[in-house]
């Protein structure tokens, strides 16, 4: 459990580092916070001739709140954008999901935009900037371009962010008003991947029906699986939706697989129940809101 | 202070060492030591047609690379098999690098030697070894049935085959018992292979002085003693020239007393042909695929009952995987075989195991050690009597218990240790009584209708056990106060964590009357005490403990002798408190101890002012007598041994209250009650501390661990990312309560703790979760998605 040999980059900035990516295309790797990659490389699963730590970049570490939504930085940890009042005033979905991921040593050091860029089916926050349609923007030596989450998540630990890439930041839209958000999963144990999970969203107009209701589930499918149920619920009150019926119609979307930790049915049942919990608790905060 | 110190909850003193990062693992020593890695076979089962090591002789900083062919006589040969056992009819044993042929994923097949363990990996990875695949056999049960040999000269794949058969009081075997009984039953239950899995690996760490001839070898083992006895033997060296140091050892659980290990020859091995200090340490991928595993077992119960719920007979059917090797013997499922029957008297008993190679890892014991399994078969036999009499779970257990006053109750079986299991003591009603009033057994049922009507699930569980502890041959310990009034207590048996710095220092004290700050314990050096056999089986506390009481009577009889002499009082009215030895009830008329060790030892040189007391102009010895008498030594030390005529049993009953959610199927403890019956206690919050972690790793067994073997006999969850131990988040808090019934075998009328906490928390789990969803549960451990699968299953 020792990696094999690499060369460490540490540009100390960001043009510096897009010239090494640059420079070392296919064969260089960014090093965030390491929670992932570090492990894979101790297991030699990986075996980049070029390690680039971004960490010396603190420009990268802002977290800002705009009008329109949250934009976390490169190097933003997931403690710190967990534990921001604006962040959860803005979206608070954020500090739903990340409550979830891992643990608190994990969260001081792992990075939002590395979760995105390493997009595990099984993590959360992919699932998040699924839902709520953000974006992450990649910066090259040379050129900028903001992905949509649409297009940035292509399959399970393959993301749109190319060889000579750095992801510098990602957008979480801001909940719009009469909205709420939740996130439910279950887990073997507390921190670990969901066995399945939901973040689910839920808007409502002026009379208090609804007037959107989705969710994006983990561990349902190589990237994350997105269902639009605003028809199946209707247009109204959160109190006679039949969430059970818009639950059935997610596990319909969902595609989960058999694997040592839970089967695929026991996925697809646990999709279901944590829909209809996800959308009944966005429901009640977007009443609250 | 007074030296009351036997039975008090005392601090551990090891842990502000351990616990700010000041404790020395095997991986701390030896920074400038050359590296150890190993090329390991990715394949379960294959001959090796070739070794190709050309690519690797590049890298840099490699010193040396070593196959099978490059062992030297005795090296070359199959590691000892530890424990030979007549129904061991085809044991076999690895050797230290695979020849010919690799019969699991892990097996070292070449060791590599590089300036450090990064370069040393290098080099393993660009060595081509060239296998020619076989079928593997997997599974204990495809393995029994096989065609495909794990071993060519091993037919049916059987190692071994053991029948052990109690008949009843009118004689009757239990298969005839069986038959006659008035209600019988019939069932199968399974258990998954975990494995010990303590936080430290294993390691070890060799360096030879050549002007010396002599070798040092530091290993991360449970019985250093032992281990010095095989490198001696396999490296052709002679004893004295060889040490063997156990230092700060994090963990073992059974693992680390399997040995040797092919490193612990081989790096020690290395490091004599290369002059040079060589360290290996264990990963942890490699602590999944190349240490040991334990558990997995296939029973099959058949069991005739009266009407009250009384067993009149038991058979007991079980298929062991052993896994590859079978270095360890037997002593899993004669452990499980024979502690079986529990605190029950049962009618007439018979159990009959097969112990059946696979192509996985070996099985060598795991704490609790073939007891989980044991008492999980017992407990869910006693569970499915209740269920088909429709009688109370404890009414079934109370109905077969062994009264107070039948003790000692002899089984009628042969133990782990080669001598008749005996009972020596317990109250076993006394514990159920605790245990109920404890968990609040007889309430559950309102608790439960109330949940129900909130629309939640919630189920109570129990589960008792005997536990066989403190097993022989010996342990030894040796005592010596030293001038300066220091106690200085050694034993060779090696410590993992579990407190021996402070319960073996509380024994000394109590038993000298010095105050605990004055005594030191070093276990696990055969630098200091060479004679020992382990710490595993609950063992550590009984045989040293009681060994190193005997060594300090010793010692204080000595101490009194001399200083009856300086006092000119007669010994019988001396005592010793907080360290000086005075006349009882004239405190004027005393010495202290360090007085007492310079007169123990004539000197003709002073070396300081103490010493000058004991030179031979002082004044001090008579002329009638030689400065050391006949059949003295020199020195106020002692040394003694505890050999026990046969094994001692603790007990004890745990019940677990848990909730399954009834959509998500998730598994809940909600409270965790233990009475634990270890005989006399050195120290309660020791004793606590051993349960919690014990009930820790029970916890793991029955919702988490299980090893995962495809086909292919690859291990598809060789990380802890995948193989799930609970996180304290997993854990409940243990309620525990201790009845103390001494046992009557040993001077201190202690009783092994160590292991008591594992040993029936599948057995609990399983039961309160059959409570809970009405669904049999016979198969451990039990996952969610377990669960939701019996759930469709049953509906
Ligand atoms: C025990 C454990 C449990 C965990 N549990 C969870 C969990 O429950 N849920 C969850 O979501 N996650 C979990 N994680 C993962 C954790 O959230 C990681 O921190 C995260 O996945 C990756 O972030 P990082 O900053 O550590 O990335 P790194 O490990 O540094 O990098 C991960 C990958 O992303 C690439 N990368 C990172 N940043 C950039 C960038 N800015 N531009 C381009 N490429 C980049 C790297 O090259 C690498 O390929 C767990 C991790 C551990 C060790």
């Amino acid at each position: 459990m020792k990696p094999p040999p690499f060369t460490y980059h540490a540009p100390g900035s960001l043009g510096e580092a897009l010239d090494v990516l640059a420079g070392t295309g296919e064969d260089g790797k960014v090093l965030a916070g390491g929670q992932s990659l570090i492990p894979l490389l101790n297991m030699r699963l990986a075996a980049p001739a070029h390690l680039v730590d971004i960490n010396r970049l603190a420009g990268l570490a802002a977290v800002e709140v705009e009008p329109g939504g949250v934009r976390v930085g490169a190097l933003a940890r997931h403690a710190r954008v967990e534990r921001s009042e604006p962040v959860a005033a803005a979206q608070p979905l954020l500090r739903q999901a990340l409550r979830l991921v891992a643990h608190p040593v994990i969260r001081n050091r792992g990075t939002v935009v590395g979760s995105l860029v390493h997009a595990d089916p099984a993590a959360e926050l992919p699932a998040v900037l699924a839902l709520l349609g953000g974006s992450v923007r990649l910066a090259r030596r040379g050129g900028t371009r903001d992905v949509p989450a649409g297009e940035f998540f292509t399959g399970p630990l393959e993301s749109a962010a190319g060889p000579g890439e750095l992801a510098v930041s990602a957008f979480f839209p801001a909940l719009p008003p009469r909205s709420g958000t939740a996130f439910r999963e279950v887990a073997r144990r507390h921190g670990d991947y969901a066995l399945a999970g939901i973040a689910a969203l839920v808007g409502l107009d002026e009379d208090l029906r609804i007037t959107a209701a989705r969710v994006a589930c983990v561990s349902a499918g190589p990237v994350p699986v997105l269902a639009d149920v605003t028809g199946v619920c209707g247009h109204r009150p959160p109190a006679s939706a039949d969430w059970a019926a818009a639950a059935r119609a997610v596990q319909d979307r969902a595609e989960p697989e058999d694997d040592i930790h839970a089967t695929a049915a026991y996925r697809r049942h646990l999709i279901g129940v944590l829909a209809e919990r996800a959308l009944r608790d966005a429901a009640r905060e977007a009443l609250n809101a | 202070m007074t030296t009351k110190l036997f039975g008090e909850p005392v601090q551990r003193r090891e842990d502000p060492r351990l616990l700010t990062g000041r404790g020395r693992y095997l991986d701390d020593l030896g920074p400038d030591a050359l590296a150890a890695a190993f090329v390991r076979s990715p394949h379960a089962h294959a001959l090796i047609r070739d070794i190709d090591v050309s690519a690797a002789l590049d890298v840099d900083g490699l010193v040396a690379i070593y196959t099978w062919e490059d062992l030297p006589d005795r090296l070359a040969e199959p590691l000892p098999l530890l424990i030979p056992h007549p129904a061991l009819t085809h044991g076999r044993t690895a050797y230290p690098l695979a020849r010919e042929r690799v019969r699991h994923v892990g097996e070292p097949v070449v060791m590599v030697v590089a300036r450090d363990r990064y370069l040393a990996e290098d080099a393993c990875a660009l060595i081509r070894v060239d296998y020619e695949l076989l079928k593997p056999v997997v599974g204990v049960e495809e393995a029994a049935q096989s065609a495909q040999l794990v071993h060519d000269d091993v037919p049916g794949n059987v190692g071994a085959h053991l029948v052990q058969e109690v008949a009843s009081a009118d004689g009757r075997g239990a298969r005839e018992v069986i038959e006659s009984a008035p209600h019988t039953l019939a069932f199968r239950l399974d258990v998954e292979r975990s494995a010990s899995m303590p936080l430290e690996g294993r390691g070890v760490h060799a360096r030879w002085d050549a002007d010396d001839s002599s070798l040092r070898v530091y290993s991360s083992t449970q019985t250093s003693t032992s281990v010095r006895m095989a490198v001696a033997a396999k490296l052709g060296l002679p004893l004295p020239k060889v040490e063997v140091v156990a230092p700060d050892v994090g963990g073992g659980f059974g693992v680390k007393i399997m040995h040797p290990w092919p490193e612990e020859v081989l790096v020690p091995w290395a490091a004599m042909l290369l002059g040079r200090e060589v360290k290996w340490t264990e990963d942890r991928r490699e602590h999944f695929v190349s240490s040991a595993h334990e558990r997995a077992q296939v029973q099959f119960v058949r069991v005739g009952f009266d009407g009250g719920g009384r067993v009149l007979g038991l058979e007991v059917t079980i298929l062991h995987d052993h896994g590859a090797y079978t270095p360890y013997g037997i002593i899993v499922p004669i452990i499980t075989s024979t502690q079986l029957p529990g605190p029950y008297r049962i009618g007439s008993y018979r159990v009959e195991f097969s112990s059946i190679y696979t192509n996985t890892v070996q099985v060598t014991p795991y704490r609790g050690a073939g007891r989980p399994q044991a008492v999980f078969c017992m407990e869910r036999t006693m569970d499915r009597i209740a269920a088909h009499l429709g009688l109370d779970r404890t009414a079934v257990r109370a109905a077969n218990f062994i009264q107070p006053d039948e003790f000692p109750y002899d089984q009628g079986l042969i133990f782990q240790d080669g001598r008749p299991l005996i009972y020596d003591s317990g109250d076993y009603p006394e514990s159920l009584r605790m245990l109920k009033e404890l968990i609040g057994w007889d309430a559950f049922p309102e608790a439960k209708a109330e949940a129900a009507r909130e629309g939640r699930r919630i189920g109570i569980g129990i589960g008792c056990y005997v536990e066989g502890t403190g097993v022989g041959p010996y342990e030894g310990g040796h005592v010596q106060i030293t001038s300066d009034g220091r106690v200085h207590v050694s034993t060779g048996l090696t410590s993992q964590g579990q407190g021996h710095e402070t319960s073996f220092a509380q024994i000394a004290a109590a038993e000298l009357g010095v105050p605990l700050e004055r005594v030191s314990v070093v276990t696990g050096d055969t630098r200091r005490f060479g004679y020992a056999v382990g710490t595993f089986a609950s063992r550590a506390a009984v045989m040293s403990g009681n060994a190193i009481a005997l060594a300090c009577r010793k010692v204080r009889e000595k101490a009194l002798r001399i200083a009856a002499d300086a006092l000119e009082a007669d010994p019988r009215d001396l005592e010793i408190t907080d360290g000086v030895v005075h006349v009882a009830g004239s405190p004027h008329a005393s010495v202290p101890l360090a007085t007492v060790a310079v007169l123990s030892n004539p000197l003709r040189y002073a070396f300081d002012e103490e010493a000058v007391r004991a030179t031979q102009f002082a004044g001090g010895s008579s002329f009638d007598r030689p400065p050391v008498e006949e059949g003295q030594e020199p020195g106020l030390e002692g040394r003694d041994y505890y050999s026990p005529i046969r094994s001692t049993f603790a007990s004890g009953m745990h019940a677990a209250i848990v909730e399954t959610d009834p959509l998500t199927a998730e598994i809940r403890i909600l409270r965790y009650a233990v009475v634990h019956d270890c005989g006399n206690l050195i120290n309660p919050m020791i004793v606590e501390g051993q349960i919690h972690g014990g009930v820790a790793q029970g916890v793991g067994g029955a919702l988490y661990e299980r090893m995962v073997y495809d086909s292919h006999g690859q291990l598809l969850n060789a990380s802890f990312m995948d193989f799930l131990m609970p996180y304290a988040t997993e854990v409940p808090r243990v309620e525990t309560a201790h009845l103390q019934t001494p046992s009557p075998l040993n001077p201190l009328g202690i009783k092994g703790a160590g292991e008591a906490g594992v040993i029936p928390v599948s057995a609990v789990i399983a039961s309160a979760i059959e409570d809970a969803e009405g669904i049999p549960i016979d198969r451990m451990p039990i996952s969610p998605s377990d669960l939701f699968g019996l759930r469709r299953a049953a509906s």
